[in-house]
Formats: structure tokens, sequence, C-alpha cells
């Protein structure tokens, strides 16, 4: 037992140090395009995190997850412009009067969007979480939608439709997967704590919850309104790599890509998120010669926008009828797994008669 | 002192009246049967006690205390924990789990200091644990602690659940119909544990039950309903031959009346 937590120590270290120097190599080598990809991934994964916790974890089945990710990146995006290209921007109505001096650390402007969605999230709670079901689901979809809707229309704080440009390109790899870790690390800490079972339980059977002395609002909100501040940050995040956002973005779209990465990756399971949504990011880039016409020699496809989201819409179709577990179902990562799994022990007997057979060569 | 009074307690479900002027009292330490055919409003009494509905008419107290349309948690907060007629034991998640869920209620540490695991809540949820398997250890289930609730035998949920609202601390226990579906000597295994459990942690139980010898044989006293009102209540062998307890459960002989 303790011979393998150490092993589990090392590979964990050995990881991490693998990672901060793939980043390290990202950051200086690999081409903008890929880095790019690579950041979506890592924010994608916060979001997917985010919604886990509400929607895998807690079991409330939210729709909500755009209208978080808008005001965080409208936040993050405001506080971090500098005043002079607000002003251009801001060229039919002009900013309100502190933003549009006000400057912000990135950290800084980060966390203040990352706590505005949590306070948004806090206020739609009270209404929204008496509802349950299907009808949460509507009601948190109207509220993406009205953030979106007051989003375009509110010109003197968002500029409206026009959407806000020359957002600075303050998202790098340590900033995205630096704080995709800090969202683990901390959710991770959080569903494994008495708050994090009580949180399971009500997922589990809310009637033999309340009945147990956990109070339902209280956790729903709690839960609710961290994974709030999660998407909050995540959508940040993404402000400030795409450089330019607008409220259309934000449509319900984006919600549904976060949910596939969260059914793809198991409800109930973080490191299952992270795992589904560098998938999904990378097979959303790789796809794109779907939409594009094929030349099969005696006969050209022609290609139609859009083909990519038929070929999500019906994975997400075929994990919710054959696999409902998704890749991780409700468990973590685990080393003690992995090295368990078939893949692995056939690896290692390769290795493992390859080696015999080169002590004979010799 | 009573520990739990009901007083002319009536619950309507629209035109239903599915408790009608229910009176009950329940003195420390006691053990008191509910009884009566399907339907008769047996679970409609628990699901008012605990807070699941809030009664039409009537009055609920507890040591003293109003508990009249309390929310269900607060009231287990006050002592009474119950367990359910259809097992509801938090199936996906582990039998350890689910007794620790059950201690979360007297959780000091707030939610930040749980995230952080500050020392505070370290010690507390030790604690927990430890009291936790205790409970296990108790009713025989501590080394099946890491397996999933729902894949136990039906028995050992019974058990689990009864484990599970013991880890609320209550003063006041309910269960409703714990021997459903179990066989004879399941059923007297249950009568006698469920003894021991009130001795040991000085509990007062109110049950609810149809297997007639589990009820006569724990109870002291014996309340029977039939379509939402009291038709007796008494000493077991009293209650047993009352003319309108075996009408209730038998029917009555047309025929003979006139």
């Amino acid at each position: 037992m303790a011979e393998q937590k150490r092993r589990n120590q090392i590979l964990t270290t050995v990881s991490i140090l693998l990672l901060l120097g793939f980043i390290y190599f990202a950051e200086n080598y690999l081409d903008l395009y890929i880095v790019r990809i690579l950041n979506v991934c890592a924010i994608y994964a916060i979001l997917g995190m985010s919604m886990n916790l509400i929607n895998g974890f807690t079991g409330l089945f939210s729709l909500g997850h755009a209208g978080f990710m808008a005001v965080g990146a409208y936040t993050t995006a405001l506080l971090t412009m500098p005043p002079a290209v607000k002003q251009q921007i801001f060229y039919l109505t002009p900013l309100i009067k502190p933003l549009d001096q006000m400057n912000l650390a990135f950290p800084l402007a980060l966390l203040v969007g990352g706590l505005l969605t949590a306070l948004v999230g806090s206020m739609i709670a009270a209404p929204v979480l008496r509802l349950k079901g299907d009808y949460l689901a509507i009601a948190t979809l109207g509220f993406a939608e009205i953030i979106r809707v007051v989003f375009t229309n509110t010109q003197s704080i968002t500029n409206g439709a026009l959407g806000l440009k020359g957002i600075p390109a303050l998202t790098n790899l340590w900033w995205s997967f630096g704080t995709a870790a800090f969202t683990l690390v901390v959710l991770l800490s959080l569903i494994n704590s008495s708050y994090g079972r009580a949180l399971k339980a009500i997922r589990e059977d809310e009637t033999a919850a309340e009945a147990m002395g956990i109070n339902l609002a209280k956790h729903k909100t709690l839960s609710f309104v961290t994974g709030a501040f999660f998407a909050g940050i995540g959508g940040g995040l993404l402000g400030n790599l795409l450089g330019t956002i607008d409220p259309k973005m934000f449509s319900f779209m984006f919600t549904f890509n976060i949910l596939l990465i969260v059914v793809l990756g198991g409800m109930g399971s973080l490191t299952g998120s992270i795992i589904s949504a560098f998938i999904v990011t990378f097979a959303n880039e790789y796809l794109r010669f779907l939409d594009e016409s094929i030349n099969l020699g005696f006969f050209v496809l022609r290609g139609k926008v859009g083909m990519r989201s038929v070929v999500f819409s019906a994975t997400l179709m075929f994990v919710v009828l054959f696999y409902r577990h998704g890749l991780m179902g409700s468990k973590e990562f685990s080393w003690d797994r992995l090295l368990a799994s078939r893949v692995c022990q056939r690896m290692q007997g390769c290795f493992k008669k390859r080696l015999l057979k080169g002590g004979y060569d010799q | 002192m009573s520990l739990l009074k009901l007083t002319e307690v009536t619950m309507n479900f629209g035109g239903l009246t599915a408790l009608k002027s229910f009176n009950l009292e329940l003195a420390p330490g006691e053990i008191v049967g509910l009884s009566g055919p399907n339907g008769a409003g047996k679970t409609t009494v628990f699901n008012v006690i605990t807070g699941v509905y809030e009664p039409s008419h009537g009055q609920i107290f507890f040591m003293e205390q109003e508990i009249t349309g309390m929310r269900p948690d607060l009231i287990t907060k006050a002592g009474i924990a119950r367990t359910f007629q259809n097992i509801r034991l938090f199936k996906g998640l582990s039998v350890m789990e689910n007794v620790l869920i059950a201690h979360h209620l007297h959780l000091k540490a707030n939610y930040l200091a749980a995230m952080l695991k500050l020392p505070g809540y370290r010690r507390e949820e030790r604690e927990m644990r430890e009291r936790s398997l205790a409970l296990l250890e108790r009713v025989g289930l501590a080394d099946l602690r890491d397996e999933q609730a729902g894949a136990l035998p039906y028995g050992m949920q019974r058990r689990l659940e009864i484990a599970r609202a013991l880890a609320t601390n209550p003063k006041l226990l309910l269960l409703d119909e714990p021997a459903a579906g179990m066989n004879p000597k399941e059923a007297e295994d249950l009568t006698a544990f469920i003894k021991e459990i009130q001795t040991e942690f000085d509990l007062t139980i109110f049950l609810i039950e149809h297997h007639m010898d589990v009820v006569m044989n724990i109870s002291e006293l014996i309340y029977v309903l039939d379509y939402g009102m009291t038709i007796a209540g008494g000493k077991p062998a009293e209650v047993q031959n009352n003319q309108r307890v075996i009408e209730a459960y038998l029917g009555v002989n047309e025929d003979v009346e006139d």
C-alpha cells in the first residue's frame, strides 16, 4: 500500500513536471494555431468542471452556463482593456463613468469577473432553484437568454451588438492551464468534503437528503454559485484569448458544447470533464473537413457548414443512449486504475518481453 | 412531559381527507405502533410530523416546541429521524458515505473551511468518520463500508437506513414499515434489533407496521387508523380484539346487519 502510494506520488510529480515542460515548450516553439487550441481546451475544461459541479454532482439540470460565461467575459474584458481602446470602440454611446478609466491586472480582473458572476448566480438561485428537472432547465436557459438580450441592449456598458474588440490577449497557456489546475484542486477538495457528500446526497435523493437534515436551498445555492464563479473565470479567460466578444457568441449552442463535454466525460467526474474537453476541442478542429467539400475522385460531396455539429449531436445521442456513464462514469482518474487497465497491462507485458529478448541477444 | 404531541391534526389533499383530527402523545422511552389497512393514512402521519407536508389543521409539538410546518431539515436537526417505507438510501454512494451524510447537519465548519480543509474541519471530519464506523459496526455493516449502498441485500439496506437515521443523533425515531418484505425469521431479528437500539441510544420509537406479530411483540401502545381516522388505541391485546379493528382489516359481514 505504502509502496503504491509512493509510486503514485512519483508518477503525479513526474506528470506535473512533464506538463510544465510541455507548456513551456508549447508557448515558445509551437505554432499559434496549436497554442490557441490548447488554450481553448483548458478553458473548456474549466467550464466543463464548473458545469459538472452543478449538473453532475448536485443533479441540478442547469443550462445557464452561457449566461455565466458572458458575465465573466464582459467583466474581465472591460477591466483589462486600456482606456484608449475603450474610447475608440464605444463610438455610438460612451462607456459609463468609472468603467472607462478602470484598468486592472489580469488576475484581479479575472477574480472580479468570477465574483460578479457568482453574485449574479446567487441572485437567480433563489427563484430558479425552487424548480426541479425540466423546469429548472427551462428557467436557467431563459436566464442565459435574458443575459444575452440585456447585453445586446445596454449599449453604454457592453457596447451592445457591436461587441467588444481589441481585448488584450492576456490569456496564455500558463494562465489557462494554471486556472484549470486550480479549479480541479478546489472542486476535488469540495466534492470530497462533507459539503460535497451533501451535494451528492441531493443528487441521489432529494427527499431523503432533506430528511437527513440537509438544507436543500442552502446547498443547492452553494453549488450553483460555486459553479457560476468558475464559469465566470472561464468566460474571462476566453474573452481575453479571442480578443473579441459579442452577445451572439453566448447563445445556447455554447451551453450545449459544454454539456456535451460534461456528458461525454461522465456526469460526476471532474477528470472526465477535462479529458473530454480536450477530445471535443481537438475533434472540433480536426473535423473541419466535414464542413468543406470532399472530393472522392468519382464524386464530390458538397460541403455543408454545420456538419460538425451534426457529428457532435449524434455523438451525444449515442452516448446518452448506449453509454450513459460517459468516459469516466462518476469515477476520478487514478494511477492504480490506469495501470491495472487492460491496455496498460498488455503494454507492460510487451515491454517486459522486449527486455527479456534483448537479454538473450547479448 | 410528552416528547411528541399531535393535537387535532388534519391533512386534506384537495377533497380527500387523508388524516382527520389525529391526536397522539408519545412519552420519552416508549415504543408505539401505528397500524391500519393500506391507504389508511399512516405514512401521512409520518410526513406531517417530519415536515414533508404542512397539516391543514392542528398543531405538532416536539419537546414542548411547536414544529408545525417547519422545514424537514430543521425538524431532523431538532431530533426526529425517519426511515422510509420504500427504502430511500443514496443508492449510488457507498455505505460509509450514506452514514457520513447523516452527520453533515451537525458540522460546524463552514463551506470555505471544508473546501480548504482547515484544521478545524479536518478534526470534525475525522470524528464523523469514527462515529460512522462505530455505528456501522453496531449494525453489522462495517465490513461492507465501501460497497455501493444500492448493491446491498434488502435486509441490510433496511439496517443501513436505520443506521443512517441514528447518525443524525435523534431523540425520536420514526420507522415506516421496517419489516416490510421480510420473512418471519428476519422480522423477529429486526424486532430484537429495534429493542436493542431503543435502550442503547435512549430513543423513543414510533413505528408503522403491517406485520401484526411484530407490532404486538414490540409496542407498548398501538394506534389503528382507517380512512384517516383513529379507530382504536391502547395496549396490543386490547386492540387485537377490538371489533372495529377486525372489521377494518377483514371487512364487515353485511348479511348479518339488522
